[in-house]
């Protein structure tokens, strides 16, 4: 996993509520084996409208938002399905952060797991970016992980949380599998103790 | 000792190691596959010269990309075709017990767990599925996860977790007759939204919730990820042990008493305190329909479109005057006066035999309305089995339904079974979201009955008053 430590880069304006894995990657693309290539599904279905031409209100239709890194959006992003497929297309379309007011869980913790960075800003605050994404053609912000902090050009500061642990996996880039691997013994000791406790649960198919 | 939740005693007892910062390392006992969320977890586990750790305690099962028509000659979608391939030659490399396609007990990934006995109380299950949240019905912790943690449990039998809070929500009264479970946690998510359960996991107390049965259980516990939850629980008691007892992965003789005993331990305790309470009355809840293109835009079917100008705020308003554009309905007009197209009886929400058999006896005797093209898609093999041995399937062809074989089918389209453009369904399936059944297609999710009434009407009824 690549490490998240600053980035500085153009903001994509999303403003919808309940932005649901579906959006992000229709079900077409899931039957990929592979991680890559999904970028062309991202947001498939909202790019077009009914009519059959290009919307203009989605960002990917606006060429000011082209190399954007950091995508703007509102509450509950990345509801419904678990499929991991969402981090993956907005990373092979280039983004390593995420701004809202909150994530659905499942997605949140896909992202960490992919080297993209959520950050949960209050509303006000993505209230207030939006307006200022809007009003200036090439507005950037810089993330600053270690710091826990998203500086606009102005440089006004905002804070943000990030458990810690999550924190170090990102700095750092760390396979969590390995991770986990360190603690084996631990791992085979709880077992044993389980399968006295709770033999029920051990015959393995 | 202090009063511990249901959750708690669960959580606790499989905690490995504990982070500075409360990451815990979580055991997990039972692990469920499917084709879509797997490639890349075994592709990443091989490439990393890894072995799974136990692969007795997975179970895999095609699912998604599965035709439901004749399935003799295989899977006609040479890229469908290829995923399910590659989950039988990943389980045959590793050691992974897989149901093929043709194997009686495939299935919906969430109807086979129960139905096998593979789901047992106080267990934590997931599955790189968000409606891993099912099993929940058991009272066991079971919850969604991505890829990258599919292989993070086929390496380590464990997971990295920050404990979530807890919420009850108590439903209290009888449900009136006609409602079912479905609607029960229709009105939960009109009540909390989408989002309301967010970083929680839910359990679902009271009266009403005891009085249900096992598969009204799992429907609930089902759609609490539409609740925003990543998992919903329902304390064991004596439905739980009977619905175990006898399936071919269940514990047998001795061990299942003694573990019946351990079960019986797991129910919150008296005084035991939850982050968040909600509290509805099962006696107020009318069959519920969705209106919108999120589950909590959701109304009783003697209610009407709304209008998004009454909206609370304008978040709010402006999702709903998107919801109605993509759904082409006017603010104010009644829901019984919407007209259906096509009507689903399937997914992992409500397509077991309890499901079929409520459906079947609102069916006996109608006909499916010309204009209406319906089709049932029973959760497994073995259910579609009970269901013909019950007369169930000659019941619905009857009357006009297309009996189909298991899968998940049009609750997502991803195989054959897809909505047209412009297409609107009532469908007993868990998401209404844009596309979800098909690019431009409309889904009202009901529950089975009012989905039999839509059917044979061609619009929404209120079941309440349908002969
Ligand atoms: S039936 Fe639908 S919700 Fe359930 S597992 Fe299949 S696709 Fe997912």
């Amino acid at each position: 996993m690549q490490p998240f430590t600053t980035l500085t880069g153009l903001v994509a304006p999303l403003d919808r509520v309940n932005v649901d894995t579906d959006q992000i990657i229709p079900k077409q693309f899931l039957k990929t084996i592979e991680r890559t290539g999904l970028r062309e599904g991202l947001f498939l279905d909202w790019r077009k409208k009914q009519d059959g031409t290009p919307d203009p209100e989605l960002f990917l239709n606006q060429t000011r938002y082209n190399g954007a890194t950091i995508l703007l959006t509102r509450d509950n992003f990345g509801c419904g399905s678990s499929r991991e497929h969402a981090p993956w297309a907005l990373l092979d379309q280039g983004f390593r952060c995420l701004i809202a007011p909150s994530f659905a869980d499942i997605f949140y913790n896909n992202c960490f797991l992919n080297g993209i960075l959520p950050v949960v800003l209050n509303a006000e605050e993505v209230q207030a970016l939006f307006q200022a994404v809007r009003a200036s053609e090439g507005y950037q912000l810089t993330v600053d992980l270690a710091e826990q902090t998203v500086t606009t050009p102005q440089k006004t500061i905002y804070r943000f949380d990030v458990d810690p642990f999550r924190k170090n996996c990102l700095l750092k880039g760390l396979d969590s599998i390995g991770l986990s691997l360190q603690h084996e013994p631990t791992i085979a000791a709880y077992e044993n103790k389980r399968k006295t406790e709770a033999p029920w649960l051990f015959p393995d198919l | 000792m202090a009063a511990k939740t249901m959750f708690e005693k669960i959580w606790e007892s499989h905690v490995v190691r504990e982070e500075a910062d409360g990451t815990t390392l979580l055991y997990i006992d039972r692990h469920l596959v499917h084709e879509v969320t797997s490639p890349q977890a075994f592709q990443g586990l091989k490439l990393a010269g890894r072995r799974p750790r136990r692969p007795g305690a997975t179970l895999a099962v095609p699912d998604h990309n599965v035709p439901t028509t004749d399935r003799r000659f295989g899977i006609s979608d040479p890229v469908s075709a290829k995923q399910v391939k590659t989950l039988e030659q990943n389980c045959k490399d590793l050691g992974i017990t897989f149901f093929g396609m043709n194997d009686i007990r495939q299935g919906i990934v969430h109807v086979i767990g129960p139905e096998q006995g593979f789901t047992l109380p106080g267990m934590t299950i997931v599955c790189g599925d968000s409606h891993t949240s099912t099993h929940g019905a058991f009272g066991a912790l079971a919850f969604g996860i991505g890829t990258s943690e599919v292989e993070h449990v086929l390496s380590t039998q464990c997971l990295l977790q920050k404990r979530p809070k807890t919420m009850e929500v108590r439903v209290e009264g009888a449900l009136s007759r006609h409602c079912s479970a479905k609607d029960i946690i229709l009105a939960i998510i009109g009540k909390i939204g989408t989002a309301g359960g967010t970083g929680h996991v839910i359990e679902y107390t009271g009266g009403a919730i005891r009085s249900l049965t096992m598969e009204g259980r799992m429907t609930l516990c089902n759609m609490s990820i539409e609740g925003g939850a990543r998992a919903g629980l329902v304390a064991p008691d004596t439905h739980t042990f009977l619905y175990i007892k006898d399936r071919p992965l269940a514990p047998k003789g001795e061990l299942f008493e003694r573990a019946v005993r351990a079960w019986m331990q797991l129910t919150t305790d008296p005084g035991a305190k939850f982050d968040q309470v909600v509290e509805l009355r099962a006696d107020e809840i009318a069959p519920q329909v969705t209106w919108g293109t999120s589950p909590g835009m959701v109304t009783g079917v003697n209610g009407k479109v709304p209008d998004p100008r009454e909206m609370p705020d304008e978040k709010s308003r402006k999702a709903a005057e998107h919801a109605l554009e993509y759904m082409a309905l006017t603010p104010g007009t009644p829901m019984t006066k919407i007209k259906l197209d096509r009507v689903f009886i399937g997914s992992c929400t409500n397509s077991r035999i309890e499901d079929l058999r409520l459906a079947a006896q609102y069916v006996k005797g109608k006909k499916v309305a010309p204009s209406v093209h319906a089709m049932v898609v029973p959760g497994s093999g073995l259910v579609k089995q009970q269901a013909e041995q019950e007369g169930l399937d000659q019941i619905f062809k009857e009357a006009g339904f297309e009996w189909r074989e298991a899968g998940c089918s049009m609750c997502l389209a991803m195989n054959a079974d897809v909505l047209q453009p412009g297409e609107r369904c009532a469908s007993t399936s868990n998401r209404n979201f844009e596309g979800r059944q098909g690019k431009g297609g409309r889904t009202h999710l009901v529950s089975p009955p009012m989905a039999v009434a839509a059917a044979v009407e061609g619009h929404f009824v209120d079941i309440r008053y349908w002969s």
